[in-house]
């Protein structure tokens, strides 16, 4: 008995010593294609700062947004910009959303190799991913039936092509949806007719990344926004941030953090 | 102690036993509690007998019936390419092979049944789909075809080896009785034996069949995964089960999206359970046929 008691008294002690220093949380909450951003840096920040824990949830940028102006997490990740109406219920809460810029995300439009067409308009890509469009020929290419290829619907990479290229319009029924982005990099390796569109980091030499609007798809096209098909990925805070949650934004904007968003296959502000 | 351990065995394995009713029960209260609710969107026959599926669209559509033709596509085609090869199997390992030669096939075609869909999947995704693709000169090789081909290998173990237990269950006598008429090796094959055996055979399809619908990885990697009603077999199609594996971890828990997953959930369910049904009733009646009772 007497040993079981000092055992407690062991755990009690270890315990507190975990907790000894304020612990502090963070809440992370929102878009899925921040993701693996939130977790690297997270991470990387935990290590740094072992007295902080750090919660990252995915949900998607308006699951997100909505905690936030619950107030049930402290930064809320986002794909997109808050929507006028989202403001307004913000503000109508007491809650004074601040955007961050943590990273740039770039959509890349790949062809097959021997596909000879090298430029596509927004337009041109608008109408071959809703159906307008359905051979080659209509572009100024061979005589052959497009193959198109999308993300699931559900994804962070078809929301924002959705967004860039379709304006929301919906995919055409026959497209083949996919489950990740490796999946319609191999199958557009292997299909002359296929296009598709996967993140910058899905690039390589099997496959040929078209230039939209005359742009080519690079890293600093992307970070100038002259690329059509990029977009900035925000975190959002309640007010100016403070404390702990401070410096985990700051985190992310340094050397360091900008790098982990480059292993997380997004493009550094810097 | 022995008197003791009666005591214990019982309850316990009772338990076990029963454990598999409340899996059962719990799965069903769970489809039925996150699916129904989809309902307070769109009517049932709207779900049912839609033809545009999109889910996150604004407004979003919840028609599946391109998923459930999609699944019924590929199942008609794998049952067409699985029944001969695994009734033939059954009958050649059953009726012609000698005992050597059964004891080399008979794990081969069951090695078939321990292989991961996954690396099915794959195999037809990097493999048969651009061999497929060339051959047929189709604009993309993921498609039905492919996806009917894939899943009938898949459900030949399944197949063949519970028709050729039905095979066995034929007693001696009725073969030995049938030579005795005078009829010959043939004669006995078709009008005995396969008949006797019939509703065992036919178990063995529907059990097959029902591995095809539920089949989820394979599907999701080789059939193309547009949801688009099916013109032809060399069209891609997205069958309920990958539309489910594909999108419920995005879909947001308890929006609309999330809720109609679990209704096509509910959808397959109600399928494959009225094949198991089918199956038990078939096999329950051909037992009482033959007098071997329940």
């Amino acid at each position: 008995m007497k040993k079981l008691f000092n055992l407690s008294i062991l755990i009690l002690a270890i315990a507190s010593l975990l907790t000894a220093g304020e612990a502090v949380k963070i809440r992370m909450e929102g878009s899925t294609t921040v993701l693996p951003i939130a977790q690297l840096a997270a991470e990387e920040f935990m290590i740094a700062n072992p007295d902080v824990t750090i919660s990252v949830q995915g949900g998607g940028s308006g699951v997100g947004i909505a905690s936030l102006i619950d107030k049930t997490c402290d930064i809320a990740t986002s794909s997109r910009a808050m929507k006028d109406e989202e403001i307004k219920n913000a503000v109508a809460k007491g809650v004074n959303p601040v955007a961050h810029i943590v990273a740039m995300d770039g959509i890349a439009v790949i062809l097959h190799p021997s596909n000879k067409i090298k430029n596509l308009t927004v337009e041109q890509i608008r109408k071959i991913y809703t159906g307008k469009i359905s051979n080659w020929k209509e572009v100024g290419g061979e005589d052959k039936k497009i193959v198109v290829l999308s993300r699931d619907t559900a994804s962070g990479t078809f929301e924002a092509f959705s967004k860039l290229a379709l304006n929301d319009e919906k995919v055409r029924q026959d497209a083949l949806m996919n489950a990740s982005n490796q999946a319609i990099a191999t199958t557009v390796e292997k299909t002359p007719g296929a296009i598709g569109y996967v993140g910058i980091g899905y690039i390589s030499s099997k496959i040929k990344a078209v230039t939209v609007e005359n742009v080519t798809c690079t890293k600093k096209n992307i970070l100038t926004k002259t690329y059509p098909l990029s977009r900035p990925l925000f975190m959002y805070t309640n007010g100016k941030p403070k404390g702990v949650v401070k410096d985990f934004i700051d985190f992310i904007l340094t050397e360091e953090g900008q790098e982990l968003v480059e292993t997380a296959g997004y493009i550094g502000l810097k | 102690m022995k008197w003791n351990s009666e005591k214990v065995v019982k309850p316990v394995f009772g338990g076990l036993a029963f454990a598999s009713l409340v899996f059962l029960l719990g799965i069903i209260l769970i489809l039925f509690q996150q699916g129904l609710p989809i309902f307070r969107i769109v009517n049932l026959f709207e779900f049912i007998g839609g033809k545009a599926w999109y889910p996150t669209a604004e407004p979003a559509e919840f028609g599946i019936l391109p998923l459930i033709l999609g699944t019924l596509w590929i199942t008609l085609g794998a049952m067409l390419f699985c029944i001969p090869v695994g009734i033939g199997s059954a009958l050649f390992l059953h009726e012609i092979a000698g005992f050597r030669l059964r004891s080399i096939l008979k794990p081969i075609i069951e090695i078939l049944a321990g292989i991961p869909s996954i690396v099915y999947g794959f195999f037809g995704m990097v493999i048969i789909a651009p061999f497929l693709q060339n051959l047929l000169d189709i604009p993309i090789g993921q498609c039905a075809l492919t996806a009917s081909l894939i899943l009938g290998v898949m459900a030949v173990p399944t197949v063949c080896s519970l028709a050729e237990d039905a095979l066995n269950f034929v007693p001696k006598s009725f073969r030995e009785a049938s030579y005795a008429l005078g009829a010959n090796r043939w004669q006995t094959l078709t009008r005995v034996i396969i008949p006797a055996a019939g509703s065992g055979i036919s178990t063995a399809i529907i059990l097959g069949m029902s591995r095809v619908v539920g089949e989820t990885m394979t599907v999701l990697m080789v059939a193309g995964g547009a949801a688009v009603i099916p013109k032809s077999y060399l069209d891609p199609v997205r069958p309920m089960t990958a539309t489910i594996a594909a999108e419920m971890g995005e879909a947001v828990v308890g929006s609309p999206h999330y809720h109609a997953l679990f209704a096509i959930g509910l959808v397959l369910f109600l399928i494959t359970m009225a094949f198991n049904i089918i199956a038990e009733i078939i096999s329950r009646n051909y037992r009482l046929k033959l007098g071997l009772g329940r």
